[in-house]
C-alpha cells in the first residue's frame, strides 16, 4: 500500500463512523486475520466430523425400509447443501467485487470454487452409491441429479475461464460475469429440469414443517452439516491466503512477511 | 437510439453478405450433424420420430456454439470493436444489434431449414410446425446467451472449447423446453406450456444478456 493510500485508510474510520467494514477488504489486513481464523474453524471441523460420524454410524438406528445403505445421506445431504451454498457465496463475492472493486472479493470467490466443485462431486458420487441399492441404478436422469450435474459444469466453467486468462484483473472480472449469469440461471435450470422429469424424493427436512425422519438421524445429519461448514470455511481461508501471497508477491507487506518468517 | 441499432444490424448483414461462405458453413454443419444420427442409431422410423426433436435441437445448439465465436472476432481483430466501445452510443444497443444480425444470418436459416430435416426424420406435420415455432423462439435465446460466452472468451487461447464449457450449461433450459414442446405435441399434450416457457427464456435472455455481454466486452478490452 502506498503512503497516501495508507493515510487515507487510517482516516476513513473516523469519517465513516461506527465499524469500518472495509478494513479487512485489504489483503494486508485480512491475511493475519485469516491465519487466526483457520484453527478456529479447522479443529471444530474435525471434532464435529468425528461426533457426526459416530452418531451416524453407531447411534442412529438402521432404517426400516432402506437398511444400512441410508447412512450415506449423512455425507450426501451436507455435501449437496454445501455445493449450492458455496455457489451462492461465490456469486455474492463476485457481485461485491464488481460493485466495490475490491481485489480480495475475487480472490474469495476463486478460493471457494474448488471446494464447491468438490462438494458437488461428492454429492453426485455418494448419490450414485445410494441410488444403486435403493433405485437399482447408479444414475437416473432425474431433476435433482441433472441440476446438480449442471452445477458441477458451472463450477468447472468458472474455474476453466479464470485459469485460461493470464491477466488477473481480466480473469477476476470475466469469472465474475460467468458466476453471476450462472447464479441467475441456476433457478431456471432447476425448474426446467424439474418439469422435464422427476423421480428424486422431495426434501425430507424443511424449516416450515416437522422433519420426516427420526430425531437422532436428523441430529447426526445436522452435526455433519456443521462439520462441512467449518471444514469449507477453514479450507477456503487457507486457499485465499495462498492466493493473496501469490497475487501480492511484489508488495512490501509480503516481502516483510517473508523477511520476518525467516 | 434505434438508429444505431439498425446501423449495426445493417453493417453486419452487409458484411455477412459479402462473405456468404461463412453462413453456408454453419447451415451445412447443422444438416450434416442431424443426418449423422440416423446413420449412428439405425433407420428405424419409430425410433427416429421420437429422437427427432432432441437431435435437431442439439444440432442447432452445436451449430450456434460453433459459429458464435465469430460474433466479435473479426471486429476485435481489426480494431472496430475498440471504436464501438469508445462510441457515445450505449454499448448494450450495439451488442444487441450485432446479436440480431448474427441471428438473422445463422439462426433464421436453421428455423427455415428445420422442417426439411423434420421430414427426413418422419415427423408428423403438426410436430414439424411446432418444431419450427420452437426453434424460432429458442434460437434467438441461444444467440443472446452465446454472445456472453463469445465476449468472455474473446482472444483467449483455446477459446472454442472454453466457450462450450461456459455456455452449454446455460443452454439447458432452452433445450429442454424447445425439444419438450415437440415431444409434448407428439404425445398429444399440446405444446402451449412449453412454448410459453421457451418464450419466457427468450425474454429473460433478451433482458440480461446484452448487459452481461457489454460488461464482458469492456472487461476483455480493458
Amino acid at each position: 500500500m502506498t503512503a497516501p493510500a495508507k493515510a487515507l485508510a487510517e482516516k476513513l474510520p473516523e469519517s465513516r463512523g461506527g465499524i469500518n467494514w472495509f478494513k479487512y477488504a485489504s489483503p494486508q489486513t485480512f491475511y493475519p486475520l485469516a491465519g487466526k481464523l483457520i484453527p478456529l474453524f479447522g479443529w471444530p471441523a474435525l471434532a464435529l466430523a468425528l461426533v457426526g460420524l459416530y452418531l451416524s454410524f453407531f447411534v442412529a438406528p438402521t432404517d426400516a425400509t432402506q437398511g444400512e445403505s441410508y447412512r450415506i445421506i449423512f455425507i450426501h445431504v451436507p455435501a449437496a447443501w454445501m455445493s449450492m451454498i458455496i455457489y451462492l457465496a461465490m456469486a455474492f463475492w463476485c457481485a461485491v467485487g464488481l460493485i466495490f472493486n475490491t481485489r480480495l472479493s475475487f480472490m474469495m470467490s476463486q478460493a471457494l470454487a474448488p471446494t464447491g466443485a468438490m462438494w458437488t462431486f461428492i454429492a453426485l458420487w455418494t448419490g450414485a452409491l445410494w441410488g444403486k441399492p435403493t433405485w437399482g441404478a447408479w444414475w437416473v436422469w432425474d431433476a435433482r441429479l441433472t441440476s446438480e450435474l449442471i452445477l458441477l459444469f458451472l463450477y468447472l466453467g468458472y474455474m476453466a475461464l479464470v485459469a485460461a486468462i493470464d491477466d488477473p484483473r481480466r480473469a477476476d472480472r470475466a469469472g465474475a460475469v460467468v458466476a453471476l449469469v450462472g447464479a441467475i440461471n441456476v433457478p431456471i435450470i432447476y425448474f426446467s429440469v424439474k418439469w422435464w422429469n422427476t423421480l428424486h424424493q422431495g426434501a425430507s427436512v424443511s424449516v416450515t414443517s416437522a422433519p420426516k425422519m427420526a430425531s437422532i438421524m436428523l441430529a447426526g445429519m445436522l452435526v455433519m452439516a456443521l462439520a462441512a461448514w467449518a471444514y469449507s470455511v477453514a479450507v477456503v481461508l487457507v486457499r485465499v491466503r495462498a492466493l493473496m501471497l501469490e497475487r501480492e508477491r511484489n508488495t512490501d507487506w509480503v516481502a516483510q512477511l517473508v523477511e520476518s518468517s525467516r | 437510439m434505434l438508429r444505431i441499432l439498425f446501423a449495426v444490424v445493417r453493417r453486419d448483414l452487409l458484411l455477412a453478405w459479402r462473405r456468404r461462405a461463412d453462413v453456408f458453413t454453419t447451415l451445412a454443419f447443422f444438416v450434416i450433424v442431424a443426418s449423422l444420427f440416423p446413420l449412428g442409431v439405425g433407420p428405424e422410423a419409430n425410433l427416429l420420430r421420437t429422437m427427432a426433436p432432441g437431435v435437431l435441437w442439439v444440432s442447432a445448439l452445436l451449430a450456434t456454439l460453433l459459429s458464435v465465436t465469430r460474433l466479435f472476432a473479426a471486429d476485435y481483430a481489426d480494431g472496430t470493436l475498440e471504436q464501438m466501445l469508445l462510441s457515445t452510443e450505449p454499448l448494450t444497443l450495439i451488442v444487441l444489434g450485432k446479436v440480431m444480425a448474427y441471428w438473422l444470418v445463422t439462426g433464421l436459416p436453421l428455423v427455415v431449414l428445420a422442417p426439411l430435416l423434420g421430414v427426413q426424420f418422419d415427423l408428423p406435420q403438426g410436430a414439424i410446425g411446432v418444431l419450427s415455432l420452437s426453434l424460432a423462439l429458442g434460437t434467438p435465446a441461444l444467440s443472446l446467451l452465446g454472445g456472453i460466452g463469445a465476449a468472455l472468451t474473446l482472444g483467449l487461447r483455446g477459446g472454442g472449447v472454453l466457450l462450450a464449457l461456459l455456455i452449454l450449461p446455460l443452454y439447458v433450459p432452452v433445450l429442454i423446453f424447445g425439444a419438450g414442446a415437440v415431444g409434448a405435441d407428439a404425445a398429444g399434450l399440446g405444446a402451449g406450456a412449453h412454448l410459453l416457457l421457451l418464450g419466457a427464456c427468450f425474454l429473460s435472455a433478451l433482458a440480461v444478456s446484452p448487459l452481461a455481454t457489454a460488461a464482458a466486452l469492456r472487461i476483455a478490452m480493458e
